[in-house]
């Protein structure tokens, strides 16, 4: 099953509300998804990058960040929220705060990374889990939200989306793939790396290598349609960027809302009942193997 | 005249009432605000009565209708009528898969787009759609008639028994065992019935047409198949 919400505005006005109107329409997807939720949030672009550490809980992340800058002798303005911790980091460092959290901070992992873009997932019901980050009280330009019933790994954190394979790159999924054992093989021989076991993550390294060699969004998740067997429905983020894609069966459902303030995406119309305008927006269902991307100017 | 907002009154309070009418009822117009993608709306209907809904409904609205007439003034979500007895439901936008599945009689009309697989396993239902339908339409679809203004999705009219499939647009590819046929008067008649049922009699030309049925290959096992088992 799983729900889907994701919402691009176009209108800034409604910046301020993004993670209150996000979080009711993945409220509204508890029924498909009970067992974990997740969502991406796209906020202001900032100098440094956005790394978003997630650990047990936010005493050990505290204790985590007052080691790793007391070993890097730098501060990076740590905001944490609940298990989830996010720091600031000049790009430049980036690589050697990563490798200190490899090797001294086991169980502690990178969610995301970019100038933009937070992920924040926990293992729960999707209301509980929005305001245990504070969903509600975020802002930002476009956001996606998953909430998850588990079907092809357990119900732990790993497990729920959305995934992150690059900067500023997530990926959300509603259904399975089948061959995601031999892609991955072939994407990690291309130099990627996964962490867990799961078929949306491969799918989210696909779109991140094809994006690194060159394919615009669009470009990549048209070659998608080639290269993955199985059934989705996906919605993905780029710093810019906003797109949704079926397979060719479309066996997920899907259904799309547009206005001249935003665009919104729910596995079922339910769950855009809230937004503002809706009754006047254009509703339509994505058609299969269509791909639909909206960029930010 | 009784009237249901879905934002203040339970959906289950809306189809108990609608399911405890007499056949006999004075009470022969409903209407339904806010359904607000809700699914199960007016389900099981069994009287002749009409129940009007302002807005889009989710899955299966108007599903194993009898008798009632049932309009939404929006789009539908997945299995609109399904299993349809008989009576008449008119979706103004939009719909999902699955519309009209497996539906036995009556009229499903669809004023937008279908999606894929409408008409699936259709026994007997006559449906008829301004817009377009998506892929796999009419699967195994066995007795009815599915009229389509627009175009037709790929593998129309799969593994198909009887039902007669009518579409002015384009196919883009035909399933299994699906043929076009020749439009004969019969099928002319048959189809300016069904147009005229649709109000459209006048103004669609019958002659625009073209008719896909079933080959009759797959009726029978044959043994030239038997290495396939």
């Amino acid at each position: 099953m799983c729900g889907i919400v994701g919402l691009f505005l176009k209108n800034p006005r409604l910046e301020p509300q993004l993670g209150a109107l996000l979080a009711t329409m993945l409220e509204t997807m508890t029924d498909r998804g009970p067992d974990s939720a997740g969502f991406a949030i796209y906020g202001s672009p900032a100098d440094m990058l956005k790394l978003t550490l997630r650990g047990p809980d936010s005493a050990t992340l505290a204790a985590v960040v007052a080691a790793l800058e007391a070993a890097t002798g730098q501060a990076y303005g740590a905001e944490a929220r609940d298990t989830h911790i996010v720091l600031s980091v000049p790009a430049a460092a980036e690589e050697a705060v990563r490798d200190w959290l490899c090797a001294h901070a086991p169980g502690i992992d990178v969610v995301s990374a970019g100038r933009r873009m937070e992920i924040y997932k926990e293992v729960g019901l999707p209301a509980a889990v929005a305001r245990r980050f504070g969903l509600a009280g975020m802002a930002g330009s476009h956001g996606i939200g998953h909430t998850r019933m588990a079907t092809e790994s357990a119900v732990t954190t790993d497990g729920a989306h959305p995934f992150s394979t690059g900067p500023d790159e997530c990926l959300v999924h509603n259904g399975s793939l089948s061959n995601h054992n031999d892609l991955r093989r072939r994407l990690r021989r291309a130099g990627l790396s996964f962490a867990t076991q799961n078929d949306t993550e491969v799918a989210a390294g696909y779109l991140t290598w094809r994006m690194r060699e060159g394919a615009s969004l669009r470009q990549a998740l048209e070659s998608s349609l080639d290269d993955l067997d199985g059934f989705f429905t996906f919605v993905v983020g780029t710093e810019t960027g906003f797109a949704v894609l079926r397979d060719p069966i479309a066996c997920k459902p899907a259904v799309m809302a547009e206005t001249g303030d935003y665009v919104a995406f729910g596995s079922e119309y339910r769950a855009l009942v809230g937004l503002p305008g809706i009754a006047a927006a254009t509703v339509f269902e994505p058609e299969p193997a269509r791909v639909y991307v909206w960029e930010r100017q | 005249m009784p009237s249901f907002d879905l934002r203040t009154s339970a959906l289950r309070e809306l189809n108990r009432a609608l399911h405890a009418l007499p056949p006999d009822t004075n009470e022969t117009h409903w209407t339904i605000a806010n359904p607000d993608g809700r699914h199960a709306i007016a389900v099981g209907l069994d009287a002749p009565v009409s129940v009007e809904i302002d807005g889009h409904v989710g899955y299966y609205c108007a599903g194993m209708n009898k008798r009632a007439s049932v309009v939404v003034n929006g789009n539908a979500g997945v299995g609109v009528a399904e299993n349809m007895i008989s009576g008449f439901v008119h979706v103004r936008g939009d719909a999902s898969q699955a519309a009209g599945a497996t539906a036995h009689g009556g009229l499903l009309l669809i004023d937008g787009n279908a999606g894929a697989r409408c008409g699936i396993s259709m026994k007997g239902v006559d449906i008829l759609v301004k817009g377009s339908i998506g892929h796999m339409s009419a699967f195994m679809a066995q007795a009815g008639t599915l009229t389509v203004l627009g175009d037709a999705g790929e593998a129309l009219g799969d593994s198909l028994y009887e039902a007669r499939l009518y579409v002015r647009g384009t196919v883009k590819s035909l399933g299994a065992d699906c043929v076009e046929k020749e439009m004969r008067d019969e099928h002319r008649a048959e189809l300016f019935a069904r147009l005229k049922q649709a109000g459209l009699a006048g103004e669609v030309d019958p002659g625009e047409f073209r008719r896909y049925g079933s080959a009759r290959s797959l009726y029978h096992f044959h043994v030239d198949n038997a290495g396939a088992y």
